[in-house]
This record gives structure tokens, C-alpha cells and sequence, in this order.
């Protein structure tokens, strides 16, 4: 029997709390000892391999595909064409109810009889290796026709521009417009009506893992495992199981270690589903690996905004209105099946809503082109969302002279007016603008800044300061793709098992790429029932020992996974403490379990370990006469109070332009957000990095550059620049904690949160710092270039 | 297609192959030598998630051919895991969150020790420089820096403060 702890012990035990704690990731290890396992490093048993020939064109004709000659090239298999593809798998249609008169074509795995943009796929050559697969492509013959390419999004939609897809009558995939219907009435009494135009370039997210997949169809079982990169398994299960004709139960999906997947890898891509019909045809497994010039051509793209943006102001600087119309192109087809326009559909429901403001009219445009495939990246719609608002906000303060930051606090909701509802509609459940600001400000000793500034610019030094106030969508409920019909899961299932020996065995529906999503559950378990965190081991990954859920997009990891994670942890609590009170006859109402131990709620005296419990309820349940327990809990949990749960924060940008070679430097920057109850701070600070990092890369550096005949310029690393150690900045990050109350962990989403602000935060930076030469720049990316024409010096 | 036989020392032990001379180094370790802490990231030389160390120097894998390791000694992160030489290091990526998705890990591990065996004085700002020939897309880099920085004050070098810009 164990003795009473001692009091110093016992004060300890008390304080155990690992949620909030930021230790380190468990899973981690195997990661510094470069011992993950991602799809490359999966070898089965007569696994083929897959070389995708693709179209080199835009958009053209295939009169002929002549492959004879390849099919005895060494080591060749198989080869498909699109229609022996078509035969396999039924093709892809991505519309939602919910977005009202979108049209889309139906998009076939691989192209058949006409190829709608560079880089999509036309021949399946099946070997024994990649290389030999390879080296069959030299042997193949397709000979194309060209026909008029679409890449303009400003003329796509011209009655005399090319119909990509003639059966949708034009180039317009989806058009929505949120109108109040009074903002020409209220512009017209305002003193000011400022008008910008801003540019945001299609951008793509260079997983350093390209897509990967693995199918493995067995014969003899009738069931396809698929292993795959990707971010949402359970959607992969159901997507991949309706078109290749399979139950539900047939198919398997497990995603191990993700080599990076921002969103990239949350959609159906025509290459990868073929690789598993091909698997079912050939009764082996079969894999595809996207080597980077293909990422770049076949990995969807995203932004490429045209927004003009008009907001009315009075004198004293109360924003009235606010009008904009979204021009964005995606590529040929919607993208399968989260569709190609939820990045548009998000900025009209939420850009300048942070704001108090009277008329709201925003109006988008989808058009069609014939550039690469597009749909969804981190922080969907947001940068665009935040920086054409804020970088509206930093306009009408330098013409109404007013004070950036006093224009924000006139204007910004006001931390306490909450729950509400905004002009377009968005609901709010509780914001803390003000308090970010006040943080960031504080952080960043803003006066020393501009006192340096205006010293250093009499020496020809030119620096800026950009401060920004911004939200993200985080916690969707099914109104985000459920409601139109979308096989979507916006809920999370958690099972939680306390095993013989007392250990603790969570099983999440959504998993892991990277954040630390395995670890908060373990700290969250931890906590809920009241053990070590080395205690509790987490399962995530795969359909078939995992309860369902949606997986990893829109910021809902921490909390809707993590929320059915507590929920479960804390039904297991309770059971165990049945249990313990059937063993010890006592009252479960006074015990508690900490640090693995049943203790006595009111004196911490040690009961009966966990397990010591386990060993009973699994070997000697015929000790506990009719009382069965049960050790195995499992939770759902889907956000309903409101249909998303939004978070807010302050980013501040300090940069310097060099105005002989319009170079960038970008020299700090302050983040502070608010995402709830922090379950770990190292992991949300490093979200906060790792999102602001990709949000400065389309805003200084990348950009997907096509000609008119729609080919991909810049499609290697060399070419197409992203953020590197070296021009990156520290980043100081703090924190605002406002729990939302939709839960019981109060936990709202992080990942997103400087992607979305990261690019406006910049651009007021730099405006700040073009002032002296009374130029703006609102066209992304700031190029060197751009920055010595917008000075007159190019 | 004709092979070409080599030896050559790959993580302290001899070995003899016979390869293709169009097959580059990283292909040949991952597939012959299941050696899978290099990483393929781009083929072109330009991402770093292929590092390894081939006579002490760190070189890229994808734009080496596997025989010119002919007589050469190699050395991946499962060698270093082996021997320990950086297990410092490894454990402040650790504990420092500096690795997310962990596809660019290893090749950040040896590029840093690079740094930390070639500087005996470091700051922040040329550690920047001397990773920038290595992508990670998760992390924003500053966990990576701060992570060897500290190994580097732990191992004694002289830290130098950052000068202003």
C-alpha cells in the first residue's frame, strides 16, 4: 500500500498542469534523428512506380498519343491514357449548393482529348522505377493542337476572349455579392471616399514533401490502403471511396509523417486518385511521387487578387462604408471537393468587418483561366481580406492626417461590444482589438521607433513602420462546407483508453503535420484525467483505428480536435473513478486522480494507482461482482454556437527600403494574437512564425509568373523565391487570452493568423516608408523593380 | 545501361556497390543503403533537405552522382546519430521546437554543425547566412537559429551580438 505523500509533494501535485505548458513534442525525437517516415520512405512488396507525362501546353487539342514504342522500354508495366483512366474512376465535379450559380466542369483524372493548362497530367507510365518510368516517356509520342489561351483575368470574362469551357456559356465560375444597399447613399455624404487599387499574386506553397501517395489494393481482401501526404484522411477515405466505386469500409487511409502541407494537401488531385485506380487495376501497389518542377505545375495555386477598394470616411475619420469588388483568377476546373472559390466567398463575408461600419457592398468574380489548378492555401482569402482593409486604413490616415493607430482605435470594435454581427453578416463571439494593440505597442516602443525614423531618413535611410489590426476564421462549424453538401467532417471524435498497465491511449480523427496537434492532445489528455504527459500516447492518422473527423484546415486542430480530446479524457476521468470507488467502496464523488494515482479529493492521500486499476478491470473483473467498467471513452465534438470562432490580433511590421536598388529589409517584426487558452505557447509562437514567414514570401518574393500562352515561368526553386534564413526577421510574439465560451477549453485556432496579416502589415510598413517621396505601393509582391518604378528611378 | 563499381567508407563502415553513372548520390543512398534522413526536396541544388557530408565537407546530394563518392568517406545523420557528434545539437532542436514537419531536419542538423565546426566566433546574423542555402517552410527559421545559437554558447564560442542594420 502506498504512504500519504508529504505535504511539499502534495502542494505539487496540485499545481500538475500541462495544459499551458510548453514542453516539448514528444514526437519530435524521431524527427531530429531524421527518422520520420513519410511516403518516399515507404517500400512494399512489388510496389510500381508512376511517371505522369504531362501537357506542356495550356490549353490545346491531343490528336495523337502514340506509346507503342514505350511499352517495351525497360521495366515498363503499364500505361494508361485518360480514357482508359475514365474507365477507372469516375471524373471530379466541385461545386457546393452553398455557392449559389457556380459552374464547374467535370474534371477527369487525366487529360482526355484536350489538355486546359500546363502541367496536367495526359499519360500514366507504370514501371518497376520512377527512372525507367521515366526513361518510357522519351518513347512516347502526343502530338497537340494549340488552341487560344485565357491567363488575363481582367479580359476572361470579354465576350471576345476564348470560352475555356463552352458548355458553361463563359469564364465565370462563381459571383457573389454582399450588399447592405445603402453604401452609394451613405458615400455620398461622407467627407472622404478613398479608392485603391490592390494586386496580390497567385502564389503556390512548396511543401519540401511534394505530394505523395501510395495505393495498395489487395485482391484477395478487396480493400485499397492508400497511404498518402495529406492533411484530412477521413476526407481521402470518402472522396477516393465514391469515385473509385468502393464501400466506405474498403478503403484505408494512413497518413504518417507530412513533409509540409498548408493547406496544399487538403484537396482530391487528379494524379494521385489516378495512382490508386491504376493500384486496383494492376492488384499491386503503386506509387506517385511529385517531384518539384511538378509541384510547382500540379500543386494548386492560390491568391491572385485584383481588388479595388473604396472606403468612406467622415473628417474626424469614422469609417461609413466600405465597397470592393474581387477580381481572382483560378485555373481551368474547381478544384475537388472544397471547389476553387471559398478563398473569394471569404473575402466578401469578412474584409474590413473588424471595423464599425455602416454600408458594406462587396462583390467577387471567379474567372476561369488556363493556368495551373487553384483552390485553398493557409489562411484562405484572409491576406487578401486584411491587407486590402488595412492597407486602406493606412491611406485615408496619411490623407485625412490622422494617426494610424487613433484611426484604428476610433474605428475597431470595441473589445467589449461583443457577441455581434456585422454588416456582412459575419457573428462575432468576442475580440480584443484594443488590447492587442495596446500590447503591440508596448512591445515594440513605437516612439523610439519613429524618433529613429525621422533621424535616419535625414540621412537618406528610409524606414517604415506598418501596424495592423487583423481576425482569422478558426473552429468552423458545418456551415463552413456541410451545409453544401460537401462530405466534409467538421466535427472531431476522440477515443480514450486507459490500458492494464495505466497508460492512456488517445486516438484523434485529426492528426499531425508538424504543429505539435499529437501533443496538445497528450497535454490535454494529460490534464483531463490527471496523469503525465509521458504517460498518454496519441494515434492520429488512420481511418482505421481512428474516430472520424475532418482533419487538418481552417484552423480547428486545437479546438475542435482538442475539444473532443478534452471531452473524452474527461468522461474516461469520471469511469476511472467509478471504477476506483467500486474497488476502494467508496464514493467516486470524493476521490481524484492525479499524477496517476486515485487520491482522496480532500487529504491527497494515495487510494490505488491507475494501474493497479487497470490490472483489475482487465484480469480480475470477476473481484467487481456486477459492475462492468469500461476504460474506453470516445467524444464528438462540432462548434454550433456560432459558425465560426474567430480570432483577432495586432501584427507590426519595421522594414527599410533601400532606394537606389529597391531592396527590402525587413528588420522585426511584433505579432500579438489572441487564440484562447494557450495549450502551448511554444507551439503557438512558432505557428504564429511559421504562418507569418509564408505570409512574407507572397509579399516580397514569390509569385507563379505565366506568359500568354499560359506557361509557367519561374517553376523551379531557383526561379520562384521563397523566404530564406537570411532575409528573415525575429519575430516577437505575444499574447492575448480571451477563452472563447463556445467550448470548455477555450481553445480557438493559431496556425493561420500571420499569413493573413503578414502581407498587409508589410505594405503599411512600406507606404510608411515611400512617405517622404509621396508614393504608395499596393501591388504584391514588392519586387525591387516595382519599388524603383513606383520611385521614377526605372 | 553500364555500371560502374566503387568503394567507399559510408558512416564508418567500408562498402563496396556497383551503380549507374547517371544515378545521383541521394537517390543511391535512399535506395540502395535505405538510408532515408536525406531527404529529396528539389533535385536542382537549391533546397538543402538532401545534405549530407562527404570528406568532412556538407554537399548536396542531388547534385553529386553516386560514383563520385568513389574513395570517398560519407557521412549521413544516421551516422552522426550513431557516433553522438551532435547530439547537443539534436536535442535544443528538440526542445526548442526548430524542426515542424521535419522534412528539412537533417540537412539543417549538418549544416549547422557545419557552421558550429567552421566559426569558433557566431552570430545570429552569419548562421542566417550560412543556412540560407537550406529551405524550411514551416518554421520561419527563428527556432532553428535561436536552437544553434545556444549550442553554440554551450560549446564555448565566442557569441557575437548583432550589429544593427
Amino acid at each position: 500500500m502506498n504512504s500519504p505523500l508529504k505535504p511539499a509533494e502534495n502542494q505539487a501535485l496540485q499545481q500538475q498542469q500541462w495544459i499551458g505548458a510548453s514542453v516539448p513534442r514528444p514526437n519530435g525525437r524521431r524527427l531530429v534523428e531524421g527518422a520520420a517516415i513519410y511516403i518516399d520512405d515507404i517500400q512494399l512488396p512489388r510496389m510500381a512506380n508512376i511517371f505522369f507525362l504531362r501537357s506542356p501546353y495550356a490549353s490545346a487539342r491531343i490528336t495523337k498519343i502514340d506509346y507503342h514504342a514505350a511499352l517495351s522500354s525497360k521495366g515498363v508495366i503499364a500505361i494508361y491514357t485518360g480514357e482508359d483512366i475514365q474507365r477507372l474512376v469516375a471524373p471530379m465535379v466541385a461545386t457546393l449548393a452553398h455557392f449559389v450559380g457556380m459552374k464547374a466542369m467535370p474534371q477527369p483524372c487525366l487529360a482526355v482529348d484536350q489538355v486546359f493548362w500546363q502541367g496536367e497530367p495526359v499519360l500514366a507510365i507504370v514501371a518497376d522505377s520512377r527512372r525507367h518510368a521515366e526513361d518510357a516517356a522519351l518513347h512516347v509520342t502526343v502530338d497537340y493542337q494549340e488552341l487560344p489561351v485565357v491567363v488575363d483575368m481582367e479580359t476572361a470574362l470579354d465576350p471576345a476572349t476564348h470560352v475555356i469551357h463552352p458548355q458553361l456559356g463563359d469564364n465565370l465560375c462563381f459571383t457573389r455579392k454582399v450588399d447592405t444597399e445603402n453604401y452609394d447613399q451613405i458615400a455620398a455624404q461622407a467627407d472622404l471616399v478613398l479608392e485603391r487599387t490592390f494586386r496580390f499574386p497567385r502564389h503556390t506553397g512548396v511543401c519540401l514533401e511534394g505530394r505523395s501517395v501510395i495505393g495498395d489494393f489487395s485482391s484477395g481482401d478487396q480493400k485499397l490502403t492508400i497511404y498518402i501526404s495529406h492533411q484530412a484522411p477521413h476526407m481521402i477515405q470518402d472522396c477516393y471511396a465514391r469515385l473509385l466505386g468502393l464501400s466506405e469500409s474498403a478503403v484505408r487511409v494512413i497518413c504518417k509523417d507530412i513533409g509540409g502541407s498548408y493547406g496544399i494537401k487538403t484537396h482530391v488531385y487528379g494524379d494521385e486518385l489516378a495512382t490508386c485506380a491504376i493500384s486496383m487495376d494492376l492488384k499491386r501497389p503503386v506509387k506517385f511521387i511529385a517531384d518539384r518542377a511538378e509541384s510547382f505545375l500540379s500543386d494548386i495555386h492560390s491568391r491572385d487578387h485584383r481588388v479595388k477598394m473604396r472606403m468612406a470616411f467622415q473628417r474626424d475619420g469614422t469609417l461609413l462604408g466600405i465597397d470592393l469588388e474581387d477580381l481572382l483568377a483560378i485555373g481551368p476546373y474547381s478544384v475537388y471537393p472544397r471547389t476553387s472559390v471559398v478563398e473569394g466567398n471569404q473575402i466578401v463575408n469578412i474584409t474590413g468587418q473588424w471595423y464599425s461600419h455602416k454600408a458594406y457592398r462587396a462583390t467577387m468574380f471567379n474567372v476561369f483561366t488556363n493556368m495551373g489548378i487553384y483552390s485553398n492555401y493557409r489562411a484562405v482569402g484572409h491576406p487578401v481580406a486584411v491587407g486590402v482593409t488595412e492597407g486602406m486604413i493606412d491611406a485615408a490616415a496619411r490623407e485625412l492626417k490622422i494617426d494610424p493607430i487613433a484611426l484604428r482605435r476610433k474605428n475597431l470594435l470595441k473589445d467589449g461590444a461583443f457577441p455581434c454581427t456585422t454588416p456582412s453578416g459575419a457573428k462575432f463571439e468576442s475580440m480584443t482589438h484594443h488590447l492587442c494593440l495596446d500590447q503591440i505597442m508596448q512591445m515594440m516602443d513605437l516612439s523610439k521607433l519613429r524618433q529613429e525614423q525621422s533621424e535616419l531618413r535625414k540621412k537618406g535611410i528610409y524606414r517604415g513602420i506598418g501596424i495592423i489590426s487583423m481576425i482569422e476564421i478558426t473552429n468552423p462549424s458545418a456551415l463552413f462546407y456541410g451545409i453544401g453538401g460537401a462530405r466534409i467532417s467538421a466535427q472531431d471524435g476522440c477515443t480514450v483508453r486507459m490500458d492494464p498497465a495505466g497508460g492512456i491511449v488517445v486516438a484523434n480523427g485529426t492528426g499531425e503535420q508538424g504543429q505539435g496537434t499529437e501533443t496538445i492532445f497528450a497535454q490535454i489528455a494529460a490534464d483531463g484525467i490527471g496523469v503525465h504527459l509521458s504517460n498518454v500516447k496519441v494515434v492520429t492518422g488512420d481511418t482505421d483505428s481512428t474516430p472520424y473527423g475532418g482533419g487538418t484546415w481552417a484552423s480547428r486542430g486545437a479546438g475542435v480536435g482538442g475539444e473532443a480530446t478534452w471531452q473524452a479524457a474527461r468522461a474516461l476521468r469520471q469511469n476511472i473513478l467509478t471504477l476506483a470507488g467500486v474497488v476502494l467502496e467508496r464514493s467516486a464523488q470524493i476521490l481524484d486522480i492525479r499524477q496517476d494515482q486515485v487520491v482522496d479529493l480532500n487529504t491527497n492521500e494515495i487510494l490505488i494507482s491507475l494501474a493497479e486499476l487497470g490490472r483489475i478491470a482487465y484480469f480480475r473483473p470477476d473481484t467487481l461482482g456486477s459492475y462492468q467498467a469500461e476504460l474506453c471513452v470516445t467524444r464528438h465534438f462540432v462548434p454550433k454556437a456560432f459558425p465560426f470562432t474567430f480570432t483577432n490580433g495586432a501584427l507590426a511590421c519595421h522594414l527599410e527600403v533601400d532606394v537606389e536598388t529597391g531592396f527590402i529589409k525587413l528588420l522585426k517584426f511584433w505579432a500579438v494574437e489572441d487564440c484562447g487558452t494557450i495549450l502551448n505557447q511554444q507551439l503557438v509562437d512558432e505557428q504564429m512564425r511559421g504562418g507569418l514567414v509564408q505570409g512574407i514570401g507572397p509579399t516580397l518574393y514569390e509569385q507563379c509568373l505565366y506568359d500568354e500562352r499560359g506557361q509557367m515561368l519561374n517553376g523551379n526553386m531557383a526561379d520562384y523565391l521563397v523566404p530564406m534564413a537570411f532575409e528573415m526577421p525575429d519575430i516577437e510574439i505575444g499574447h492575448v487570452h480571451n477563452p472563447t465560451k463556445t467550448t470548455e477549453l477555450g481553445a480557438k485556432g493559431a496556425g493561420e493568423a500571420g499569413t493573413a496579416g503578414a502581407p498587409g502589415a508589410i505594405m503599411n510598413a512600406l507606404n510608411d516608408a515611400l512617405q517622404p517621396f509621396a508614393v504608395e505601393m499596393f501591388d504584391m509582391p514588392f519586387t525591387p523593380d516595382k519599388v524603383l518604378r513606383s520611385l521614377g528611378k526605372i | 545501361m553500364p555500371t560502374i563499381p566503387i568503394r567507399f567508407k559510408l558512416n564508418g563502415q567500408q562498402v563496396e556497390a556497383v551503380v549507374e553513372p547517371r544515378l545521383h548520390v541521394i537517390d543511391f543512398l535512399r535506395e540502395e543503403y535505405e538510408l532515408s534522413s536525406p531527404r529529396v526536396g528539389c533535385e536542382h541544388g537549391v533546397c538543402g533537405a538532401c545534405t549530407i557530408r562527404v570528406d568532412g565537407q556538407i554537399v548536396r546530394g542531388c547534385l553529386m552522382l553516386g560514383v563520385q563518392l568513389d574513395g570517398a568517406e560519407v557521412q549521413t545523420l544516421e551516422g552522426l546519430n550513431a557516433s553522438s557528434e551532435i547530439a547537443d545539437l539534436q536535442k535544443a532542436f528538440h526542445e526548442r521546437n526548430s524542426m515542424q514537419c521535419g522534412y528539412c531536419t537533417a540537412g539543417m542538423l549538418l549544416t549547422s554543425q557545419d557552421y558550429l565546426q567552421k566559426n569558433e566566433s557566431c552570430s545570429r546574423t552569419g548562421l542566417r547566412e550560412h543556412l540560407s542555402g537550406n529551405y524550411c517552410r514551416c518554421t520561419g527559421y527563428e527556432a532553428i537559429i535561436d536552437a544553434v545559437m545556444n549550442v553554440a554558447s554551450q560549446r564555448g564560442k565566442k557569441i557575437i551580438q548583432q550589429e544593427e542594420v
